[in-house]
């Protein structure tokens, strides 16, 4: 089984050369540690900003500098600032070549639900909603199952909704899967896990063909 | 032409009890500091505050939900924030929670002059009950409002007696849209300076939306999640 990094490093392969990537908070944030050599992209932060750099150096914080999640970071060379209207303009344009973002369940039909469990205090969808809908390609990072072992990747989402259709890829800490019409497509296996675990850790539609192969690091 | 006020109760003068205020920042970066002091002090009430977040318990948004000031919060993310959990779950504070892009472009086309705009964002979610559902290019959108405010509060770095105003850093991010959507537009600012100082090229909002202006103090610009790496 991947560990968090494991995901976010496999997730970072996906990334193109001249990309514009919007990465959501947690596991999706870790992928700008694992940027393949040789290639530059650009990581938009929907608060604002195109070239987000790394974390500040201790005692080089700025109050006026932060990325979506509220953490103090610092901008590249060439990195540029926005207000909120032209940021999603961005994202709902289709500007943004990739979204990276987590998810509570996701269906085999590319829905995805990351906002909301009813009972508890909901504390909003943030970009989520605009990100979901708009975005060519969408990359969920998740564990394949939750802390009660049950399956994520479902036939249909039983949480509210934050989007409908719109789950490209999925890329949990057992499997690359790719979303397509009749369920998720079995891509890759995390090392040292076989395709019957993945199979019982999937509600989902799953489709096997051929040999799976192991994801390379 | 002068729209230069004296502090932050000079500039709110006319705010009203079960008024609607738009108040600029994202997090605790960017937010009206002087403002928000100012109407915890007035103890205006019933307000409906439409903000992208709701500040934390003491700081921001957070000190007039102490105070039980707010009855409404149109917002896209109010998570970091106890007594808000607590006012919501009792009932007492009603919460719209709306996508934060629909939430930036509403407050653009309320000062824009566009009444409604369609977007796919939310379609599909219990953020569409409700709305016409019109499909574009084969893609279905849900018809969104613009929004309106009775004051605006925002918050800049630079500006002049004219109302011509500069941000900085990601301290930009819903000032500058809900900065065209006041009926009132009220600003504070770190420094004001002479007009023309300003080079006209680089000004973010032209003085046409604010109707007042004041030099700001005692910025605290607290930061919610300080993270940073070690020196190589």
């Amino acid at each position: 089984m991947l560990d968090r990094n494991q995901i976010a490093q496999r997730i970072a392969q996906e990334l193109q050369d001249g990309w514009y990537v919007n990465l959501g908070i947690g596991i999706p944030t870790l992928v700008a540690n694992y940027i393949p050599d040789g290639i530059h992209v650009e990581f938009q932060s929907e608060n604002g900003l195109l070239g987000m750099g790394p974390f500040p150096f201790e005692g080089e914080e700025d109050a006026d500098l932060i990325n979506a999640g509220k953490q103090t970071v610092t901008m590249q060379k060439g990195g540029s600032i926005f207000d909120s209207s032209m940021s999603f303009a961005m994202i709902r344009g289709q500007h943004v070549q990739l979204t990276v973002l987590g998810a509570m369940e996701v269906s085999d039909s590319g829905d995805i639900a990351n906002w909301k469990i009813p009972g508890k205090m909901v504390k909003g969808m943030g970009g989520a909603m605009d990100l979901v809908a708009s975005a060519d390609n969408i990359i969920v990072a998740m564990s394949h199952t939750n802390r009660k072992g049950q399956s994520k990747l479902l036939r249909q989402c039983s949480l509210p909704l934050t989007g409908v259709k719109c789950v490209k890829k999925v890329v949990t800490n057992m499997a690359v899967l790719d979303i397509t019409p009749n369920g998720f497509q079995l891509l890759e296996r995390a090392p040292g896990v076989s395709v019957q675990e993945i199979q019982a850790a999937t509600e989902g539609r799953l489709i096997i063909e051929g040999d799976v192969p192991e994801m390379q690091f | 032409m002068n729209k230069l006020v004296k502090d932050a109760k000079e500039g709110l003068a006319g705010v009203k009890d079960g008024m609607t205020l738009m108040l600029g920042g994202f997090g605790l970066c960017g937010i009206p500091e002087n403002c928000i002091s100012a109407l915890v002090e007035e103890g205006v009430k019933d307000l409906t505050c439409i903000s992208n977040n709701a500040g934390v318990d003491d700081f921001g948004i957070g000190l007039m939900l102490q105070k039980r000031q707010v009855k409404k919060m149109i917002s896209s993310y109010v998570g970091e924030n106890d007594e808000f959990e607590r006012q919501m779950l009792s009932g007492e504070l009603e919460v719209d929670l709306i996508p934060q892009g629909s939430l930036a472009e509403r407050c653009r086309a309320g000062g824009a002059g566009i009444p409604a705009f369609f977007t796919p964002a939310g379609y599909g979610t219990e953020v569409a009950i409700g709305k016409e559902v019109r499909y574009f290019d084969g893609k279905p959108h849900i018809l969104e409002s613009a929004l309106h405010a009775d004051y605006a509060l925002v918050k800049a770095w630079k500006g002049d007696r004219y109302g011509n105003i500069i941000f900085k850093g990601t301290a930009r991010n819903f000032n500058p849209v809900m900065a065209m959507a006041g009926k009132i537009t009220v600003v504070e600012v770190e420094e004001i300076v002479e007009p023309g100082e300003l080079d006209p090229n680089f000004i973010h909002i032209p003085g046409v939306f604010v109707q007042r202006i004041f030099q700001g103090k005692g910025y605290e610009k607290r930061i919610e999640q300080r993270t940073t790496r070690p020196k190589a």
